[in-house]
Parts: C-alpha cells; sequence; structure tokens
C-alpha cells in the first residue's frame, strides 16, 4: 500500500508549468529518487508536498488524508518532514535548540504551565531534552550542542538539518540534495545514513539527488522529471537504460552514451545538475 | 614607506578637522554654553569646559593611533589635532568678532568667546589653539602609555567626570545625616570640591592599580577549580550580587529622596515595557511601532475604572483595576494582532504605526471626549496604596517607586521563564525562518498572536502604573516616541535579551532623566548614542547570544568531544 499518492498534480508559476499532471507513488519503507535536469520541477513537487505551495490541480494523498491544500504546519503534525537544498537551519539558535523546535509538533505544555513552571512542563521539557540529545549522538553531533547553528562546518549542519525534520517523528522524510557540495567520503557516510535511517526507524524516504553514485546506489525506485512531467520510473537498472532519460540529460542523439553508470566513478554527477531543480 | 609616513600625518590632520567639526559643533548647538553654568570641580572646571577637554582628550587619542609609529611621533599627532581643532575654535572667534553670526547661529554669543578665550575676547585667540595642543598631546600621550598606565589614566578621567555629573544626587542626601561634614568636604552644591576630585582620583587609579596586581593570581586560582566549583563559586557571585542589588533598591528612595526614586520607578515602568516589546520584537521579530497603543489601553482602563472624577464609572480600588487593565490590553492586542499578522517586516511596522497614532488621536478626539475626556484627559486617579490602605507603611511617596519595581521583577520573571519555554524557543524560530518553523508543525497565527498579545499585556500594565503613578491621564501623553523610546531601549540593551532592557532603559530614560535641566538635548543624545551604537555595538550592550556562550563555556570544555565520523574538516 503506497503512504504517498499523488495524482494529476499541476503547479503553474504564471506562464511557467513548474509540475504538470505527475502521478506519482511511493510504498511504505522505500527509498526513492526524484531526479532530472534543472527546473524539471523537483523542489516544486518537495514544496507542494509539504505545503509550500499548493498544487492548482490534482490531489495528494498521504495515508489516504488528501493534504494538498492543508497548511504546511498541518502537514508536518500528520507526519512528513523534510530539509532543504540550501541549508535552512535556525542559524542564530543552538543545535539542541534547533532539534527541540523540530519536536514542536509532539509537545504540548501551554505558556500558562511554562510561566508556573508546572511539574508536567517541567517533565515534558526535560523528556524534550535527552530526546534531543539522543537524536544529536544519532547524528554524530554530541557534545555540540550548544553551538550555534550557524558555527558548525557544512556537513554537520547537514546531519543537524535532518535531526531537526527527525525530531517530529516523520513516518516519511523528504530530503532535498541531502549529499551536495559533499566530497566522496562524506558522500559514502551520508548514504550509509540515510539507509539506517530506514532500516532502524523504519521512515520512508524520498529524496531530491543530483549524484548518480549515491542514486543508483540507494534507490530502490527512481522517478525522473523532464519540464515538469514524469519521463520515467522504474529501478536504477531501468533507468539507466531508459532512451528517454538519455535524451533529457544529454540531448537528442546521445542515446549511445549511458548516463550515470553507477558502477563507473567518473561519471558521478550529471551534467548541469549543480542548481535549482 | 615615506610615502606611507606622509598619508599617516594625512590621516592626522583629517582627525584635527573632524575634532574641529565636532568641537564647533559642541560650541553652536550650545551644549557648552548651557553645561558651563554647572561646576564639574567647584573653583576649577566647568561642565562646558570639561566637554571641550574630553573632545580635544579623545580626538588627540584618536590621532595618535593614526599617526606614524615611534619617537614620540604619536604624541606629537595629538598635540598637532588638538592645534587643528584649537584654530578652528579661534577661527570661529575671528570671525564671529567680526561678523556677526548670531543671526543663523543663536550659540555664537560673545559669551561662548570668552568662554573659549576665558574672558580676554580676541586678544585670546592663542589660548584655545595653546590648550587644544596641549590637550591633544596629552590624549596622545594617554595613546603611548603601557596598558597598566593607561587604564588606570582613563577610569580616573571617567570617574572623576561621572561623580562630578552625580555629586548634586549624592550630596542632598549625605548633608541631612551625620556624613554632612564628609559630604561638603567632597561635593560643593554642583559637582566634586577640589579635595574630593583629588580623593576620587586617588583611590580610582589606586584601585586599578591593586586590581592589576591582585586580578591575575585570582583568575587563575578560579581557573583551577574544578568545573562543579567553579559553577557553584559563579553562582555565590550571582547571588551575593542580587542580594546586594536588593539592599541598594531597598534603601535607595530613603538614600537619594523623592526626585531619584521618581526617576528609577520610571525606569522600572520602561523596563516593564520594553519586557514586553522585547517578546514580540525581540523574540518573535515582530516590529512593533505602535506599542503605546496598549499602554494607552491599560492607562485608559485604569482610569476609567478607579477616577473618582467626571469620566471614572466605577471607582474601584487600583488594584481590582489592574487585572482588567491587563486583559483588555491583551484582548486589544489580539484584536489589532489578528489583521496584520500575515504583514512581514517593514511593512508591519508601518501598519503598527498607524495603530499607534489612532488609539492617540482617539484618545483626544472630540468623538469620544463623553467616554474619555478628550483633551482635558482623566483626572483624580487614586494612587495604588494611599486609596487600599490610607497611612499603612507602604503607603505615601515611595509607593510607586516599589510598585514599580515589584512589577517590573514579576514581568522579568515571567519573561525569562518563556524565554526558556517551547514557546521562547518557537518564537525564535519563527524570527530566524518562519517558512521553516511552520513546516516543522508551529502554527504561525497562533504563535505570533500570542506574541503580540503578552507584549500587549505587558504594555497594558505598564500603562496600569503609569496611570497610578501620575494620577491623571491625557492623551498627550500617549505620544508616538514612548514607542520610539521602547524599541530604542531594545536596540541599546541588546534585541531579546532580558538585562539588555535593564540596561538600555537606564541608559535612554534614566540617564536623560536624571539631568533634566539638559533635556533640550535630550534627542541630541539619543541620535549620537543611535549611531555610535550601530557603527561600534550593532547587537546592542549586553547581546543576549554572548551571554548564553558565557554561561555555556565552562559546560562545553567538560562534555566529551566527539570528532565527527563524516569528516568535517573536509568541507569543500
Amino acid at each position: 500500500m503506497p503512504i504517498l499518492t499523488a495524482r494529476r498534480v499541476t503547479k503553474r508559476f504564471g506562464g511557467l508549468v513548474a509540475v504538470s499532471t505527475l502521478d506519482f507513488e511511493i510504498e511504505k519503507n522505500a527509498i526513492v529518487s526524484v531526479i532530472g535536469p534543472n527546473g524539471a520541477g523537483k523542489t516544486t513537487f518537495f514544496n507542494c508536498i509539504t505545503g509550500f505551495n499548493h498544487a492548482d490541480e490534482g490531489e495528494i494523498l498521504f495515508e489516504d488524508t488528501p493534504i494538498h491544500r492543508l497548511r504546511s504546519d498541518k502537514i508536518a503534525h500528520l507526519g512528513i518532514s523534510r530539509t532543504y537544498q540550501n541549508i535552512r537551519l535556525f542559524a542564530n539558535m543552538t543545535a539542541l535548540e534547533n532539534i527541540l523546535v523540530g519536536q514542536h509538533s509532539h509537545l504540548h505544555s501551554s505558556w500558562m504551565g511554562a510561566v508556573l513552571g508546572t511539574r508536567p512542563t517541567r517533565e515534558e521539557e526535560q523528556r524534550a531534552h535527552e530526546e534531543a540529545r539522543r537524536l544529536l549522538r544519532f547524528v554524530n553531533l554530541r557534545g555540540q550542542g550548544d553551538d550555534l547553528a550557524r558555527n558548525l562546518p557544512y556537513g554537520a549542519q547537514r546531519r543537524l538539518e535532518i535531526a531537526r525534520a527527525l525530531a517530529n517523528q516523520p513516518k516519511m522524510l523528504l530530503l532535498d540534495e541531502p549529499t551536495a557540495g559533499m566530497n566522496p567520503a562524506e558522500t559514502e557516510e551520508m548514504m550509509s545514513f540515510i539507509r539506517r535511517l530506514r532500516d532502524e526507524l523504519g521512515t520512508t524516504i524520498l529524496l531530491i539527488e543530483h549524484q548518480m553514485r549515491v542514486v543508483m546506489g540507494i534507490s530502490e525506485r527512481i522517478t525522473v522529471l523532464d519540464y515538469g512531467e514524469k519521463i520515467a520510473e522504474g529501478s536504477p537498472r531501468e533507468i539507466q537504460t531508459n532512451p528517454k532519460v538519455i535524451e533529457a540529460y544529454l540531448g537528442r542523439g546521445s542515446a549511445a552514451e549511458v548516463p550515470g553508470q553507477a558502477a563507473s566513478p567518473s561519471v558521478s554527477t550529471m551534467p548541469a545538475a549543480s542548481s535549482a531543480g | 614607506m615615506i610615502e606611507k609616513t606622509w598619508r599617516d600625518w594625512g590621516a592626522v590632520v583629517r582627525i584635527g578637522l573632524l575634532g574641529g567639526v565636532v568641537a564647533l559643533y559642541l560650541c553652536l548647538t550650545g551644549l557648552v554654553g548651557v553645561f558651563s553654568d554647572r561646576p564639574l570641580i567647584t573653583g576649577i572646571i566647568s561642565l562646558g569646559h570639561t566637554l571641550l577637554v574630553l573632545a580635544g582628550l579623545i580626538t588627540g587619542y584618536v590621532g595618535a593611533s593614526r599617526a606614524p609609529a615611534g619617537q614620540g611621533r604619536p604624541v606629537l599627532g595629538g598635540g598637532l589635532v588638538g592645534l587643528i581643532t584649537g584654530v578652528m575654535l579661534a577661527l570661529l572667534i575671528l570671525i564671529g568678532g567680526q561678523v556677526n553670526l548670531r543671526a543663523v547661529l543663536l550659540n555664537a554669543s560673545p559669551a561662548l568667546y570668552s568662554l573659549l578665550t576665558f574672558s580676554q575676547g580676541v586678544a585670546g585667540l592663542w589660548v584655545p589653539m595653546l590648550l587644544g595642543a596641549v590637550l591633544g598631546g596629552l590624549g596622545g600621550l594617554i595613546y603611548v602609555l603601557p596598558p597598566r598606565a593607561r587604564r588606570p589614566a582613563i577610569w580616573g578621567l571617567a570617574a572623576l567626570v561621572g561623580l562630578g555629573l552625580f555629586a548634586g544626587f549624592l550630596r542632598t542626601p549625605m548633608l541631612t545625616g551625620s556624613l554632612s561634614g564628609l559630604a561638603r568636604f567632597l561635593f560643593g552644591p554642583e559637582g566634586l570640591t577640589p579635595a574630593g576630585a583629588l580623593i576620587t582620583l586617588v583611590l580610582v587609579v589606586g584601585g586599578m592599580v591593586i586590581r592589576d596586581f591582585a586580578e591575575p593570581p585570582a583568575r587563575k586560582r578560579i581557573a583551577a577549580l574544578p568545573h562543579p566549583d567553579r559553577l557553584r563559586l559563579r553562582r555565590v557571585a550571582i547571588g551575593v550580587g542580587l542580594l546586594l542589588g536588593a539592599l541598594v533598591v531597598l534603601a535607595l528612595p530613603y538614600a537619594l529622596g523623592p526626585f531619584v526614586s521618581q526617576v528609577v520607578a520610571l525606569v522600572a515602568l520602561y523596563v516593564l515595557m520594553g519586557l514586553g516589546l522585547n517578546i514580540t520584537l525581540g523574540f518573535a521579530g515582530l516590529l512593533d511601532l505602535g506599542f503605546v497603543a496598549f499602554f494607552a489601553v491599560g492607562a485608559y482602563t485604569v482610569g476609567l475604572l478607579t477616577s473618582t472624577a467626571e469620566y471614572g464609572i466605577a471607582q474601584w480600588s487600583f488594584w481590582a483595576a489592574v487585572p482588567f487593565a491587563v486583559v483588555i490590553a491583551m484582548a486589544f492586542g489580539a484584536f489589532f494582532g489578528l489583521p496584520i499578522l500575515g504583514i512581514r517586516g517593514d511593512y508591519l511596522a508601518i501598519a503598527t504605526l498607524g495603530f499607534g497614532e489612532i488609539i492617540r488621536i482617539l484618545a483626544g478626539s472630540d468623538l469620544l471626549k463623553p467616554l474619555l475626556g478628550g483633551p482635558r484627559g482623566i483626572l483624580n486617579i487614586p494612587k495604588p496604596i494611599d486609596g487600599l490602605l490610607p497611612g499603612h507603611p507602604l503607603a505615601g511617596p515611595n509607593q510607586i517607586y516599589f510598585l514599580s519595581l515589584v512589577c517590573a521583577a514579576l514581568v522579568a520573571f515571567v519573561a525569562i521563564r518563556l524565554r526558556d519555554s517551547r514557546l521562547g524557543r518557537t518564537w525564535m524560530a519563527v524570527r530566524e525562518d518562519e517558512d521553516v518553523a511552520e513546516a516543522l508543525g508551529v502554527n504561525l497565527v497562533q504563535t505570533k498572536l500570542l506574541a503580540y498579545m503578552l507584549g500587549a499585556a505587558f504594555a497594558g500594565l505598564g500603562g496600569a502604573l503609569f496611570a497610578g503613578l501620575v494620577g491623571s491621564i491625557f492623551a498627550s501623553s500617549m505620544q508616538l516616541f514612548v514607542s520610539i523610546n521602547v524599541v530604542s531601549l531594545l536596540i541599546v540593551g541588546g534585541m531579546g535579551s532580558i538585562p539588555g532592557v535593564v540596561v538600555g532603559a537606564i541608559f535612554l530614560i534614566g540617564l536623560p532623566e536624571l539631568f533634566r535641566e539638559f533635556s533640550v538635548y535630550r534627542f541630541l543624545f539619543y541620535g549620537a548614542a543611535m549611531i555610535a551604537m550601530m557603527l561600534r555595538k550593532p547587537e546592542g550592550l549586553l547581546p543576549s547570544t554572548t551571554i548564553r556562550r558565557e554561561l555555556h563555556a565552562g559546560a562545553e570544555e567538560e562534555a566529551p568531544s566527539a570528532t565527527d565520523a563524516v569528516g568535517d574538516a573536509a568541507t569543500p
């Protein structure tokens, strides 16, 4: 049974059709990648799922609940979390506070309770802090909880952003280019981390990714977008040999060159794959 | 090398010209003239001259820092800067003697010239030039002194000026007690006596020198303590500090008299409002320039409910009216907040500015005159404790002092609790990036509205106290500049910082209020303070993050620092 279903989703910005009549499904517990050249509508699709944008047409169901008209805080409450292509941490708050904010949906103390310092509030705060420290350890940031987010190194910021998303205890996690700007060793680490998320926490993972090594290495299924339309879908092997995909990436008449032979490290990134999708 | 030297001298000359402009400005705005009526050290130097001396010393110091290094050149540079400053003042006297400048520059008067030349007229043109050179040179000398000698010199001067300014407040209460002899010895009617000045200088400089010798070993000893002990020591120090603070606060109105305690009450009132706006602006990042609206709502609610005069409707006691004032202010917060919460940034500031003005104009309007009294306001609001317990020891002139301090402390407590709660974190997250906060499950409308309402509640409490403090309210008290005052004190103290609010209120409300006689220059002082803050310390005097850093610095050292598996060092 799919955890998320999108039916004929369309999103326009003025005259530009960013996402066009997209059908999409993701199974529970799966790791699925969305790929495509720049401007293919990948991030817009993410935004439609998380309530940053609202689809003009079509519907999106999360565990059979329609979410395409909901505000993003409601969607978060249902169990969808995300990270961002260009890291968006709360820069002037500490790492620990970032994660604590991530737990927002699961905390219930009122401001009155906080002012009076009631026992339930204190206990809840303590539990929240313990959970936040546990998550810090989970993403290898132990002992850095009191550092301001903006002072953390790049890789640590990426992991903190994931920890913040995990604090919401999501059923589904949307990762927007989790390995952008990482070196091969860091990328390797991130891949096994993503697998761990799925295996240990049972989180369904949907990611946008440009590094073909990552895409081919961890995805069970891949969806390819081009100009807002889905041009292909299938297992990594099927996608690698799909002529439409090759055409979208390399242009007409390049069918002979197969993109991103996962095995060969020389083709690790598709052309023109460095910025906004 | 030579070229660089010349360039450095060029910079020195520019500083000198700048110093001259500053000195001319001080003279022509009338600051020097007004201040010269008050002595700093009786019979030796007036405040007006102090101002010019300080200008000379400081520009000399700055000039020396730009001069090429070595062989007394900094001192020479300081002297040059001072000389240029003096020449510019002399030019003013020369020109002022020939042409009547007063048509344009009111303060370019013969009185000013005689002040600058020590009553020698045009024949005394050499006086400002010589004095300028000497003072600039002294400033340069202070610059070249080794730090160990420089700091006592600077602090000694600062203490002299500070104590000279506050002498009047210290002397009056001392005269009544057994200390009157000492008071007469140290302080003149205004300013220090020469003996007092000497003693101050010796004490401060001596104290600094002793501290220089005693501090490093003490610091080393504290650093050697294990972490829990250090925390305990810090806690004890904070506790002792708070206790001493409380004692000073309790003794103040009896020691320094009603005027100072009234000023402190006003500061507390602004602290209260500052803490309120700190929630809206400092924590949640919503710039509200119409904050005075909620203040007005609180004040008018108390006025209407308690007044025994024309417009009073209930003649309740102050205490029964205060909760109402707070709740109604909160309701107004919600009422104003709802329509404008979707507005971001600068536009929000403009919208709230409008609200503030609407409330003020409505309060003074003919439309609501039958209800609120229009420009004539509401009179005869009973004093809080007199109304409840006439003749009680707590009643009387000091009641407002204690009341506003207690309220400010209470509100500070609430603000601290809120800041450290889930709600406080949520506000900060909304301030940092509201889209991301929303995607983490934060209901933006609820969160912002709560910030708005709680801020309004604090302001309402401030207004209620104000009504009790003054005993009458007029629409004209609800000016825009109350809002601006509150925003400014947040900027000066440090956005989002609770101790910063207190410091900001003392600087921007307390000091100008203590020196009422110079109130014409209040906004000059404001403007200068704002510009200096923005240039030098845009984060405020007591910014919140560094405080947090300091508090956590100890704990972090102890925590086992895990090296990262993912290899943070290899950032692209």
